[in-house]
């Protein structure tokens, strides 16, 4: 891929993406390199707070996100592009509210005026998935395709905060995009009633009575589906989902056992990257067995 | 000291503050919202039940009880409400107020979960995950901490658990931030 063509845009990781769940990090880069995507990351950029601090202090909440869109309007380019759900949702909505609510927003730019920034509100937020369905499109993606991962049967799970509330990228409970992207991989995506029902988040570790329960109906309906693997646009579902499965077999007595895997990694692999340049040896499910026997 | 029924009357004015917050008027009690929650089974009351508390000026029961912080943030509840509810911000606000006015059961696992990722985010500017975890389970149940060692070594021997906290360059020009917002919050 020329230099020329590379397509730049502002990359924030988010918190989770650089030790806990490096692998999506890794994989998202190197697919974006594939499909000549530059993703310059934004420098010094901050939490975007999560659905955690909003629970406490809203006004504090909102200067985290704007610190981030600040910085990232200071680049001159116009899109910020996360793969992470939470940090999509938390600096989309943090993005509204400023720009809704001007007596709030007018504390908010006090705030960042403290700390000699300012913020124009022209930053556009946007999910990595949404650049590589919609800006790269079909006929791209499919011409890097190496080794079409034929017979392969793909459960595609969104998790809640990529399509709501806004319902901006897709549709609020049956999204489609990731399940389109398979197809283009050569995948076949299957039928998957729970795509974008709640994992349990947090709970998982809080309240794992509750989180078991609620990824366990999501790990067996994905397997009801004859999927061979499940892929996400998430990195606390991954985890909730990869990371618990004896236990959660346990809870709901149904044998959970599946490879979860990011759908960065699933488009590398049809790319024909190696393992390592997609962190396959971090996953705590067999993806990296899965992915050798298939492909 | 205000006394349970001013609260109740600041609480109502809070929630209607935020955007389309006065939407909770048009509530018809259908149950969409307690239908499409998945947690609500877990809930001591529903997300209905929390409108017609909310209403009804019996909101402390609500905040005593487990019910608002089991909303696990999906938002299923705001994009199904016929009336338009913006329900997930409603228990933020709900989450905030218990917070603020220290109205939630002690030990209760998510509240302490926020308080330790707050604390995290103001000390480096990025969450430290296991300096958060320890913390979490230090204040509700040291000895579940145990439990978590062997999951806690599975991310070790992958890399994927981070030793050294990494603090943001800026993270004093955050602080001066979070110093402004604070203080035009008492004016």
């Amino acid at each position: 891929m020329t230099g020329s063509r590379d397509r730049v845009y502002t990359y924030y990781p988010g918190c989770s993406q650089m030790v806990t769940n490096k692998a999506y990090n890794i994989s998202t880069k190197s697919v974006a390199r594939v499909l000549g995507l530059d993703m310059a990351e934004l420098e010094d950029w901050n939490c975007c707070g999560a659905t955690a601090y909003m629970a406490i202090d809203k006004k504090r909440a909102l200067v985290l996100s704007a610190r981030n869109l600040a910085l990232a309007e200071k680049t001159g380019r116009a899109e910020l592009v996360t793969a992470c759900n939470g940090c999509y949702l938390t600096l989309n909505k943090v993005n509204r509210l400023l720009a809704e609510e001007p007596e709030l927003s007018m504390q908010v730019h006090k705030a960042l005026d403290a700390g000699g920034m300012t913020y124009d509100g022209t930053v556009r937020v946007r999910h990595f998935l949404d650049i590589v369905v919609n800006d790269v499109g079909e006929e791209e993606v499919r011409r890097h395709v190496a080794g079409p991962l034929s017979g392969f049967r793909v459960a595609s799970y969104y998790g809640c905060q990529l399509g709501r509330p806004f319902g901006e990228l897709d549709d609020e409970e049956f999204p489609e995009i990731m399940d389109k992207l398979a197809g283009w991989l050569g995948a076949e995506p299957v039928f998957f009633p729970l795509k974008a029902k709640c994992c349990g988040g947090l709970m998982m570790t809080t309240e794992p009575e509750i989180g078991r329960k609620l990824t366990g109906k999501i790990l067996k309906s994905a397997k009801q589906q004859g999927a061979d693997c499940i892929i996400t646009c998430c990195p606390l579902c991954q985890m909730n989902l990869e990371a618990y499965q004896d236990k959660v077999g346990t809870a709901i007595e149904y044998d959970c056992h599946i490879p979860v895997l990011y759908f960065t990694q699933l488009m590398g692999c049809a790319f024909g990257l190696k393992s390592d340049e997609l962190a396959l040896k971090d996953s705590l499910t067999p993806v990296e067995a899965l992915l050798t026997a298939k492909v | 000291m205000a006394t349970t029924k001013d609260l109740d009357s600041v609480f109502l004015e809070s929630v209607c503050s935020i955007p389309d917050g006065d939407k909770i008027y048009e509530c018809i009690q259908c149950g969409t919202c307690s239908a499409s929650c998945p947690t609500s089974d877990a809930m001591d009351y529903s997300p209905r039940e929390i409108l017609a508390a909310l209403r009804a000026g019996m909101l402390d029961r609500v905040l005593k009880s487990n019910t608002v912080w089991r909303c696990a943030s999906c938002y299923s509840c705001a994009v199904r409400c016929p009336a338009g509810i913006p329900f997930t911000d409603v228990m933020y606000e709900l989450k905030r107020l218990g917070t603020q006015y220290g109205l939630y059961p002690k030990r209760t696992p998510n509240a302490v979960m926020v308080k330790a990722f707050m604390e995290s985010v103001d000390r480096h500017g990025r969450t430290h995950e296991p300096e958060l975890v320890q913390k979490y389970y230090l204040r509700t149940n040291p000895l579940k901490f145990l439990s978590q060692v062997s999951f806690g070594l599975r991310l070790l021997v992958r890399g994927r658990m981070a030793v050294l906290a990494h603090n943001i360059k800026g993270v004093g020009n955050l602080r001066k931030m979070m110093a402004a917002i604070e203080e035009n919050e008492a004016t």
